[in-house]
């Protein structure tokens, strides 16, 4: 919403500056976004007093002045105005100033004398079209003074963030209106060129057609058209706008069409009332009528497309055919040209959810659907009829042919609610006394009737408020005209809440905490991915189609940011993401799970200058990194990493379930990039079941629950006794698990193992084909004395026997 | 003396036998400590051989071998350091100290991450909690239960991403409310940060999918005092001290509903062209929750009162650390993310 100063200062009179009001505006009614001062091309012109004036020595029509510009010395100004006088002030634009028109003024001589810059007139200044001598300024202001503040010129337009729920703030008159309670001023009508015309207008409720003059008015859609009312004028000269008109529609940034035109668009800013007049030359049947399209019917709007209708909207037609789509746009057909004589202009209130559908459905959006779909209010017309037929009757002339038509089927009352004085202190915290609460809201049109006996008021709600329903809305408007800043920021106490902290919260952030630890970095991507039909969830109306459909794991949006880093020339990516993921599911709802997930290529470590470069990140690297997450995911639990085929190198098992894996990663990537590997665990599934049904609840018990996902950490103690340990090495088979081997070593070996460690895989031309030495190395330890060492090659030879007896395995030799 | 002690005071005297070896600063010192060591007489080491005799036999074999390494190993340390302390010249650097040391990979978190951390920091010292809620979302949450009005231009805030029938991406983190509120009687103080989509084509400061952290408060007697003294208390925990102010505003699920500025950080509330010259900045969004939001999570809205905030942690890392487009935030280039290292 584009406001004028002068515009609504036209309405109010208040003596604020431009800044002022745009905080006032801003504190109690709805937040100024900008301020446009609308003469900007004069921001370098400053009031220039002129200390002396005397001939110039080489001139018979040239002065020669000392002007005061607030710099601090005096300057030589020639000036060829016969009017300069000293001791007057005049606009000044100091050499370096721009004019409006583009000329940049220099430091030049004239005539033999220095000239620092120049006294205007009002036409230099584009204030009007006297150039007879310079502009004589009647102020007192200081020199120096910018000239567009100390003289008030040019208006200031104020760019308005009104909210949906406030319809009532996209006009002039809404605006004025608070300004008018917050300043305590009062608010009168805006002065018009005077034509007074009185109607008697009284609704006419059974009606559903009506005459205005000549033409004949049909309401079909009540519904789409709560209240509709009409006004024939005959005899218009269709032209251009007086100046006073046209500037206040370009001090909201609006542009003149011609006179009737503008008088609509004018109205439409001032009260916030859209309006639209028709050529009645054009109208068929000399008929107006509000009904519902018919499907299929086609109609050229004012902008020159063609529309194709359909039934759930409402248009405006003559006998034949739609000539305006109700509350969005008029026809072309019937569109005010030059050549218009008699005008039908109608002033109606037409159903905001309608409008709505009809705008989306056309991608149509004007000035008044925006206001009509947000809701305009139902008792303006006829003030705003009244208005827009004087105005109109200025500026284009003419004459009304008979009573203006009024088709309100069911006249609304208005509404009321209940505020209760303690209900105002229990929400905003403070009390507040009932004069005060009747005060402030009477201010901006509530009525108040205060209850007999208790303390509360019966609240007559105005007409242009359908926002306010309920005893809340009253409440807010309290705090608002009260103004929020006048409550107390005081801490006060408050009981502790009865939500545990959430645990897959504190799961996430350990995890987050331990990769970070590992050298990773966090990535936040998107999780819009290509995708395909099967097996991802679909977004119904995606951004990108190329992107429509969500991830089914992390790896795949960490894949897509590590081919963008590869593209930088990035050679070494470790990033890591915690994110939800999604499937299908079998159910209504995709099913989302909480994932975690790194992706690891190029160096193993920076590069130092006591080592040779360091070795890429292998499948090791990604094991360990899969280990580490899994860890910090499932402390405590069991896990399990179990090989995998393909670009699986291993599945991994959390207490028995699959939760994830640790893979190759397949880029699209340079020839010189390393392999990447990705690690992925599944932390938690995010339901979105409902927790009960609506305006209930289920609540969980709540019970002190120990640290969330803490683990049992029991402490061993400490070995008093000696360790003994040895080295084997023995020839695996290729195709026989590590793993296999450990076990059978573990069985054997017996409790007194108390660590088994690979030491060294080896393949080499002194290991038989198909084959490999493996070396473990086993710490034993008797908790309560020292093994012998008879004790200890017994079981050395014990367990070279089980291995080449279970598994054929037997020690390397030589 | 048994074994086992024979073992620790062995390994008790190599240790100490290290540690006066290193500390000698002369020859002369260096030959005292000798004599206490490994002396004939009162050797530390040459006692504790004596002793071995009075072990078990079967131990004797492996504690006398533990015995001698340990003594040869004093003795070359005895050397090494009667070497370095015996050289004329005073002794040459042997490592030019002024270069690098080894270096690990430094991780970081994401910058949005480190906003939300500090956020919740502040909240969690004045009782809230963490609640999480899922993104695939039911419209009822995140619309219906949020008293949005159908058919209504408020929707048009929430350009919204659709899953299905009734299914969407969440369009704010305010479903957690609901929810909350439908598995936990008031008291109610928590904090929800999760990521919120909106059909918002990517721009400078736009992106379709960004985080959002959302407070809320429901108890007993908790009004609009409480609202603005615990967020002008966070902005002055967050921003170091600094004015607020409270603008009137509209969400549909509070009432009244306020947004919350702090004096810009660019110009410290002079006016600027980041500010547009109001001296002011947007923080957050907050307001008293909407009675109708708390009947549909079953509470009792004569009761219980309260009050809820959202706000962007992605537009706050902007500021914070002077990131001019909030593609940087979604591109994960590591050159970025390694600025976030600490």
């Amino acid at each position: 919403m584009n406001a004028s100063h002068d515009w609504l200062n036209a309405f109010v009179q208040t003596s604020m500056t431009p800044a002022a009001l745009r905080d006032l505006i801003t504190a109690r009614c709805a937040t100024v976004d900008d301020m446009v001062s609308l003469r900007a091309d004069l921001s370098e012109i400053v009031i220039g007093y002129v200390v002396e004036a005397s001939r110039h020595p080489n001139s018979d029509h040239l002065w020669v002045t000392r002007v005061d510009a607030g710099t601090g010395e005096l300057l030589d100004v020639v000036c060829g105005a016969a009017n300069v006088t000293a001791g007057k002030r005049y606009p000044f634009a100091p050499a370096g100033a721009t004019l409006p028109g583009g000329l940049k003024l220099e430091k030049r001589k004239i005539r033999g004398s220095l000239s620092n810059g120049m006294l205007c007139s009002a036409r230099e200044l584009g204030l009007g079209d006297d150039h007879e001598g310079i502009l004589e300024l009647n102020t007192e202001a200081a020199p120096g003074t910018p000239f567009t503040s100390a003289m008030g010129v040019g208006d200031t337009r104020y760019v308005i963030d009104v909210q949906p729920n406030r319809p009532d703030l996209l006009s002039h008159l809404g605006i004025a209106r608070e300004i008018s309670a917050a300043s305590q001023q009062p608010m009168r009508w805006p002065d018009l060129p005077d034509v007074s015309h009185s109607f008697a207008t009284a609704p006419s409720v059974a009606a559903s057609a009506l005459r205005a003059g000549s033409v004949e008015v049909r309401l079909e859609d009540a519904a789409g058209a709560p209240r509709y009312m009409g006004v024939v004028i005959r005899g218009v000269s269709i032209g251009s706008s007086p100046a006073w008109l046209t500037a206040r529609l370009e001090s909201v940034g609006a542009r003149s069409i011609n006179n009737v035109v503008d008088a609509t668009n004018y109205l439409l800013h001032e009260l916030g009332q859209p309006m639209h007049a028709f050529d009645v030359a054009k109208l068929e049947g000399s008929a107006v009528i509000v009904r519902r399209a018919s499907a299929d019917e086609r109609l050229r709007t004012l902008d020159g497309v063609d529309r194709i209708l359909n039934p759930q909207m409402t248009v405006i037609a003559d006998a034949e055919r739609a000539q305006g789509i109700a509350g969005v746009m008029g026809g072309s057909e019937s569109e005010v040209t030059d050549a218009t004589k008699d005008i039908f202009l109608e002033v109606a209130t037409f159903d905001p959810a309608s409008v709505r559908r009809t705008r989306r459905a056309l991608g149509l959006s004007t000035d008044a659907s925006y206001r009509f779909e947000r809701g305009t209010d139902i008792e303006l017309p006829s003030a705003a009829l009244a208005r827009a037929v004087s105005l109109i009757l200025a500026v284009a002339g003419g004459e009304v042919d008979g009573a203006p038509v009024d088709l309100y089927p069911a006249p609304r009352a208005r509404a009321k609610a209940v505020l209760r004085v303690s209900r105002v202190a229990q929400l905003l915290g403070e009390p507040i006394p009932a004069a005060e609460i009747e005060r402030l809201v009477t201010s901006v049109g509530f009525k108040c009737a205060k209850h007999e006996g208790d303390s509360s008021f019966d609240v007559e709600i105005p007409s242009w408020r359908g926002d306010v329903r309920a005893e809340v809305d009253l409440i807010e408007e309290i705090a608002r005209l009260r103004g929020f800043d006048s409550f107390s920021e005081e801490l006060r106490p408050f009981r502790s809440g009865s939500v545990p902290a959430s645990p897959l919260d504190t799961v996430l952030k350990r995890v987050r905490e331990a990769l970070v630890m590992k050298g990773l970095l966090e990535a936040r991507p998107m999780p819009f991915v290509s995708g395909a039909e099967r097996g991802f969830v679909r977004v119904a109306n995606p951004i990108a189609e190329n992107e429509a459909y969500l991830r089914r794991e992390l790896l795949d949006t960490l894949s897509r940011r590590a081919e963008h880093n590869l593209s930088q020339m990035q050679r070494n990516i470790r990033l890591f993401e915690i994110g939800s993921v999604f499937d299908p599911g079998d159910a209504d709802l995709p099913r989302e799970e909480m994932h975690v997930a790194a992706l690891i290529l190029g160096d193993r470590r920076p590069a130092h200058w006591t080592e040779p470069p360091s070795p890429a990140f292998d499948e090791w690297d990604a094991k360990a990194l899969g280990e580490e997450i899994t860890r910090a995911v499932a402390p405590g639990s069991r896990s399990a990493f179990r090989p995998g085929e393909g670009d699986v190198l291993w599945t991994i098992e959390i207490d028995g379930a699959r939760r994830g894996e640790v893979r190759k990663v397949s880029l699209d990537a340079p020839l010189w990039a390393a392999q990447a590997f990705g690690a992925e665990v599944s932390v938690e599934r995010l339901t979105a079941e409902p927790v009960a049904a609506a305006g209930t609840a289920r609540y969980k018990s709540v019970a002190v629950s120990q640290s969330p996902a803490s683990h049992e950490i029991r402490y061993q103690v400490l070995p008093t006794t000696p360790s003994s340990s040895f080295d084997i090495a023995v020839l695996v088979p290729n195709d026989m698990r590590a793993e296999q081997v450990e076990e059978a070593i573990r069985r054997s070996a017996g409790t007194l193992l108390e660590k088994l460690t690979l030491l060294s895989e080896y393949r080499g031309d002194s290991i038989t084909q198909g084959m490999r030495s493996i070396a473990w190395h086993l710490v034993f330890r008797h908790p309560e004395r020292t093994l012998e060492s008879r004790e200890i090659s017994s079981r050395r030879e014990r367990l070279l026997r089980t291995l080449e007896g279970e598994l054929g395995v037997r020690q390397r030799t030589a | 003396m048994t074994t086992q002690e024979f073992f620790e005071a062995l390994q008790r005297a190599h240790v100490e036998g290290s540690a006066r070896i290193s500390a000698a600063a002369t020859p002369l010192e260096l030959t005292d400590v000798r004599n206490a060591l490994i002396g004939r007489k009162n050797g530390s080491l040459s006692q504790l051989m004596r002793e071995l005799p009075s072990l078990p036999e079967a131990d004797r074999r492996e504690a006398g071998a533990r015995a001698n390494s340990a003594r040869v190993a004093i003795e070359e340390e005895l050397e090494t350091r009667k070497v370095s302390l015996d050289a004329d010249t005073p002794p040459q650097p042997t490592l030019d100290l002024s270069m690098p040391g080894r270096q690990s990979w430094r991780g970081a978190k994401h910058p949005v991450t480190l906003i939300i951390e500090e956020i919740e920091g502040i909240f969690r010292d004045i009782g809230f909690t963490i609640a999480l809620g899922p993104e695939a979302e039911l419209e009822w949450y995140n619309f219906g239960a949020l008293n949005f009005p159908a058919d209504h231009p408020a929707m048009d805030m929430h350009d919204t991403l659709y899953l299905g029938k009734e299914v969407l991406l969440r369009t704010h983190t305010s479903p957690v409310q609901v929810r909350t509120l439908q598995s936990y009687p008031p008291p109610i103080r928590i904090l929800a940060p999760g990521n919120v989509y909106r059909r918002d084509f990517f721009d400078a400061s736009h992106a379709p999918m960004f985080s959002q952290i959302e407070g809320l408060a429901v108890d007993e007697g908790v009004s609009f005092v409480d609202l603005k003294a615990t967020l002008s208390y966070f902005a002055n925990r967050l921003f170091g001290k600094t004015k607020t102010r409270f603008r009137p505003s509209y969400f549909p699920f509070t009432e009244p509903s306020a947004e919350m500025d702090v004096e810009c950080q660019l110009c410290s509330g002079r006016g600027c062209s980041g500010c547009k010259g109001t001296g002011w900045m947007e923080i957050l969004g907050s307001g008293m929750v909407h009675p109708a939001v708390l009947q549909s999570a079953g509470v009792d809205a004569e009761r219980y009162t309260g009050w809820a905030f959202g706000m962007g942690p992605g537009r706050m890392a902007m500021l914070r650390y002077g990131i001019p487009n909030i593609r940087l935030l979604y591109d994960s280039d590591v050159r970025f993310l390694e600025q976030f290292a600490r």
